[in-house]
């Protein structure tokens, strides 16, 4: 890794005059833009946030679209999340996993993880996203590593969304062959996230920031990185996120950045979304994000309805997520045929909107003309000999 | 219409290839069209990413690619898409082996995921490490004569410079140093990755390229049978006018008034 960390960086960056381009840029500016098919920088980004842009959104979307084939091609990446815990030492005000939420907590033995795994394994994932609240009792004892090495043997690609870490915590992780890091920094905004976050590590705005970059040097090679948009100002968290992605790709040059733009969902707890990322807004956010990361990926989850996630699917997503629970043991609790609950989730983190079963998310994928990928990670590049 | 124009084989190691396109099977929109577009481009070598396979013998139905490459029809060459360093390439490749392929190997090493630009010290490494272990090595390289003068020294079975960037599209950026390669090759020269276009393809054959790799352009195409049969037909062209020689073109003007007729005083 070289140069300065994103969270002394981010101070650095004017948002006045970028926020004002996302707001206020002319016909004209887009035009140009639009033209040379790329977005050179954050001001031309934020000018295809703009409403001017909003004119010209069939065009973003077919250039969009051009971009990420002749990267991507017809294919999207195939992945469910597993939640391995809902017990969480944080209280933020947003989330259903939150302290002091009364929701029933558990942390899967790993015997129970297996199992999970295996049930998504048969639905036909061959990458997996572990999940799980913050917590310190699992992440001292080896219980993840164990689930890794567990899961690897039919599992190719594991992927992590944990609490924060040190390096020399994730060295481990790394070792038993994960292959992804993924942690949302929620809200960039400083302020929003001061008054969201209030107890737990999690209120400590710079340490989260900084992650990826540990992770980085503790040798992952996929870092994810999004916004929960709702917590504040869409367009200043675009920003904010974009930035962030052009620094990682510039510090972490041999990490994949992948991106995700999750809505608030209802959840448990009391917590209103205040600020909205309407629909054309994001696929406006989507487009722009790929005009200036040609390379990223761009991650699709079950938050968004069918109808709009069929919409996106071929706009410059290529990862997606389907069939998901978001409650730990939740999978297990599934009527195997339907792939549907059986039972209310109230352990879960938010309620899904996409509730298709992961074949007929892929049946959706093949209409569209596109190759759901399921496998596209081998563990024997990861692990040396058993 | 004629079908085809008779070009000399092409030889790699110890194999004859009656086509000169290369085909990958990365980004098609099934498997199905993917394995269409493969016979229509008539190619005697088709190269995989293994990271794609199955490669534990299961006959996993949701990583099934290889089912669709048909190896009475042209050789499987499996490559390394996705290794970072030598170590990963050369495990991805052994493991290859086991499960059955065949020991030829496309070397891809790129530890930048972004425009998967070929690690030169890596790559040579790993070449070395492979053919002292009897695989027939196709790198992929960055258009660097040194590096491809290297690459033969240790046992390389052909290079495989880039034209432009995977995906790109671009076509024959680094023609310069390519024409500088294929002077200097003593094993065939195959293009790899940018080729955009037919006309791409076919000028990459008459600048004396042996073979190319299309990927991208036809995978993505909206009807992937048809552009492959159009980049057959480009490379067949390119390389029937290397064969003859294309008519000599002038590059300066003749003047109106000889300048050697002192010379038959």
């Amino acid at each position: 890794m070289s140069g300065e960390l994103f969270s002394r960086r981010l101070p650095g960056i004017d948002f006045g005059p970028l926020l004002r381009q996302s707001r206020e840029a002319d016909a004209r500016t887009v035009a140009a833009i639009l033209a040379r098919g790329r977005a050179r920088d954050l001001t031309e980004f934020a000018a295809l946030l703009s409403p001017a842009a909003d004119e010209r959104l069939e065009d973003l979307c077919r250039l969009s679209q051009a971009v990420t084939r002749r990267h991507f091609g017809k294919t999207i990446r195939m992945f469910a999340p597993l939640y391995l815990s809902n017990e969480c030492v944080n209280i933020c005000k947003y989330c259903g996993f939150s302290r002091h939420n009364a929701i029933p907590r558990i942390t899967l033995p790993v015997e129970r993880v297996v199992e999970e795994t295996r049930l998504l394994a048969e639905r036909g994932f061959r990458s997996l996203l572990l999940v799980a609240g913050e917590h310190p009792k699992y992440v001292s004892n080896g219980y993840v590593e164990e689930v890794v090495r567990r899961v690897l043997p039919f599992m190719p690609s594991v992927a992590l969304e944990l609490g924060p870490l040190e390096t020399q915590e994730y060295l481990p992780l790394v070792r038993a062959g994960c292959e992804a890091l993924v942690v949302y920094q929620e809200t960039y905004h400083e302020p929003t996230y001061k008054d969201l976050h209030t107890a737990g590590p999690k209120k400590h705005y710079h340490w989260r920031m900084d992650t990826p970059e540990r992770a980085y040097q503790a040798g992952f090679r996929r870092l994810g990185i999004g916004a929960l948009f709702g917590l504040y100002d869409w367009e200043y968290e675009a920003l904010a996120l974009a930035a962030h992605s052009l620094h990682l790709t510039r510090t972490c040059w041999k990490a994949q950045i992948t991106l995700s733009l999750p809505r608030m969902r209802p959840a448990a707890g009391e917590f209103q979304p205040r600020y909205v990322l309407p629909d054309r807004a994001m696929v406006r956010l989507l487009c722009a994000l790929r005009l200036l990361l040609p390379h990223a990926g761009l991650v699709l989850s079950t938050r968004e309805p069918p109808a709009f996630r069929d919409g996106l699917f071929t706009l410059g997503i290529t990862h997606a997520s389907a069939g998901s629970s978001t409650e730990p043991g939740g999978y297990t609790s599934f009527d195997p045929e339907a792939w549907k609950p059986t039972r209310a989730q109230e352990g879960e983190q938010f309620h899904i909107a996409d509730e298709r079963p992961p074949e007929v998310v892929a049946a959706a994928i093949r209409r569209l003309g596109y190759e759901p990928v399921w496998k596209d990670f081998d563990q024997s590049l990861v692990l040396s000999e058993n | 219409m004629s079908e085809s124009i008779p070009n000399e084989p092409l030889r790699i190691a110890d194999r004859t290839f009656s086509s000169r396109l290369l085909v990958g099977t990365g980004k098609f929109s099934s498997n199905e069209r993917m394995r269409e577009a493969l016979r229509a481009s008539g190619t005697g070598l088709v190269t995989v990413a293994l990271k794609r396979a199955d490669l534990s013998g299961k006959a996993d139905p949701f990583a099934n690619i290889l089912e669709f490459l048909e190896s009475d029809r042209y050789l499987i060459l499996p490559n390394t898409a996705g290794a970072m360093d030598a170590e990963e390439a050369v495990r991805i490749a052994r493991l290859a082996v086991a499960a059955g392929l065949p020991n030829w190997v496309k070397l891809e090493i790129h530890p930048d995921p972004n425009y998967l630009l070929p690690d030169p010290i890596e790559t040579l490494r790993a070449t070395e490490i492979l053919v002292r272990e009897g695989f027939t090595v196709l790198p992929y390289i960055n258009a660097d004569p040194v590096l491809a003068r290297r690459l033969q020294d240790v046992g390389a079975a052909t290079v495989m410079p880039l034209g432009s960037p995977i995906g790109s599209n671009r076509g024959l950026e680094t023609r310069a140093q390519i024409e500088i390669i294929i002077e200097q090759a003593t094993v065939p020269v195959v293009v790899d990755a940018g080729l955009g276009a037919p006309s791409h393809a076919a000028a990459a054959m008459e600048i004396g390229a042996d073979a190319v790799l299309v990927n991208t352009a036809i995978a993505i195409a909206d009807d992937p049978s048809i552009m492959a049969r159009a980049f057959a037909l480009a490379v067949q062209a390119g390389r029937a006018a290397y064969e003859i020689g294309p008519a000599e073109s002038s590059a300066t003007a003749r003047p109106t008034s000889p300048l050697t007729t002192f010379l038959d005083a």
